[in-house]
């Protein structure tokens, strides 16, 4: 459903501004969304300065250096800190992102703006619910699946066919892609996004899996797959540099060729 | 377009509301609204042609509507959009076909060239056009 404007207990409100810290030459302002559930009343924007001087290059770190310092109330996900775990997507200057690989002075702007990833039911400040965005990976069963039996030491792939797979395996799941399309924004409930149909050509191209078939069966519906409309947000923010909108265009095409 | 179906007790985290656009955003947004844009275009062009099979004095009245500033703007802007739905839509062939121009920076790129295409085509095919009546 297309709504343009947040819901009635979704506006965010002019939260608090915190003080300076002292001391600092050389501070930047922080614009951060907060909710809690255990608090009564709608979101709100707070600010926060940061000592650069004192504070580590990514934007993970200003969280970090804010929750250390300044508010250890203030809630995000984060594990590995280099790009590999997905767990820190937010939006950052309004586009989506890790916040552990975005250097803070990639930002453009006098204050920087860090909202959860879009369009999702917030749990707490920056973490987001992706119940939704999981179980659309799951639905598209993202593992080898054979009838032939299992050869004794190891389904064989040439090296062209495993190359096939580049671009594709190499989704982290930080949600980044799916969160920022406007078609998973209004019907994300029944497409899929572009995060679990890049998932899924990754199956259906490759070599050894035998439910290629059975896999386009699952895709083949008015919404799951054909509410991509190349807008082309997903290849834009994600944070590998993967396409999902190349990908589902190869889907589209796999559909198109197996009745033609 | 409003329809509040939001019954999450949690807030729903902004989207529109932060959004910094790209192009190939605004183009896509902009296809659609030019596909409207086209057929109300039609619309005016068959009215045209319907009071012209209706006699001189409908022609006459539909005439006058269409050389009024208002009239000229409109046509002047059905052309923009013919034009920018028309880039665009060989764009989204390349795109389903060869599968072309996917990569972020080709696709933002030759975003801003439709818009560009679309309006300075459309100024250079009105002058053409209002030069030669």
């Amino acid at each position: 459903m297309v709504q343009l404007t947040l819901p009635k207990n979704s506006k965010v409100g002019k939260g608090k501004e915190w003080p300076k810290p002292d001391g600092a030459t050389n501070t930047r302002a922080f614009r951060i969304y907060r909710y809690s559930p255990e608090e009564d009343g709608p979101p709100r924007w707070d600010t926060y300065h940061v000592d650069m001087d004192r504070c580590g290059p990514m934007v993970l770190d200003v969280l970090i250096w804010i929750k250390n310092n300044v508010d250890p109330t203030l809630a995000f996900r984060r594990s590995c800190r280099e790009g590999v775990c997905g767990s820190c997507a937010m939006t950052i200057g309004g586009r989506n992102t890790i916040a552990c690989t975005k250097g803070w002075d990639e930002v453009a702007g006098k204050t920087i703006t860090i909202a959860p990833l879009p369009h999702l039911p917030v749990v707490k400040d920056l973490i987001p619910d992706l119940t939704n965005f999981y179980a659309q990976h799951a639905y598209v069963q993202p593992y080898l699946k054979t009838d032939t039996p299992e050869p004794e030491k190891e389904w064989r792939q040439s090296e062209e066919q495993r190359n096939e797979l580049n671009g594709l395996y190499e989704c982290i799941l930080c949600a980044c892609c799916s969160t920022s399309c406007p078609s998973y924004w209004w019907n994300g409930d029944k497409y899929l996004g572009p995060a679990a149909l890049l998932q899924a050509y990754r199956w259906l191209i490759d070599s050894r899996d035998e439910a290629t078939g059975e896999r386009l069966d699952d895709l083949e519906d008015p919404f799951k797959l054909y509410r991509c409309h190349t807008i082309m947000n997903c290849a834009q923010v994600c944070p590998k540099g993967l396409n999902p909108a190349k990908a589902i265009a190869k889907v589209k095409h796999m559909m198109v060729e197996r009745v033609a | 377009m409003a329809g509040s179906e939001w019954s999450d007790p949690r807030p729903m985290s902004p989207h529109l509301q932060i959004w910094k656009w790209h192009w190939t955003m605004a183009a896509s947004i902009f296809h659609r609204v030019t596909g409207v844009g086209n057929y109300l275009g039609a619309l005016l062009i068959s009215v045209w042609v319907v009071s012209l099979a209706a006699g001189p004095q409908a022609y006459g009245v539909v005439q006058t509507v269409m050389l009024s500033a208002v009239g000229q703007i409109l046509l002047f802007f059905w052309l923009t959009s013919l034009l920018f739905h028309f880039a665009n839509g060989i764009r989204h062939m390349l795109w389903d076909g060869p599968k072309a121009g996917f990569d972020p920076k080709v696709a933002s790129a030759w975003s801003i060239f439709n818009f560009a295409f679309a309006i300075v085509a459309a100024a250079t095919i009105w002058s053409l056009a209002t030069n030669l009546i």
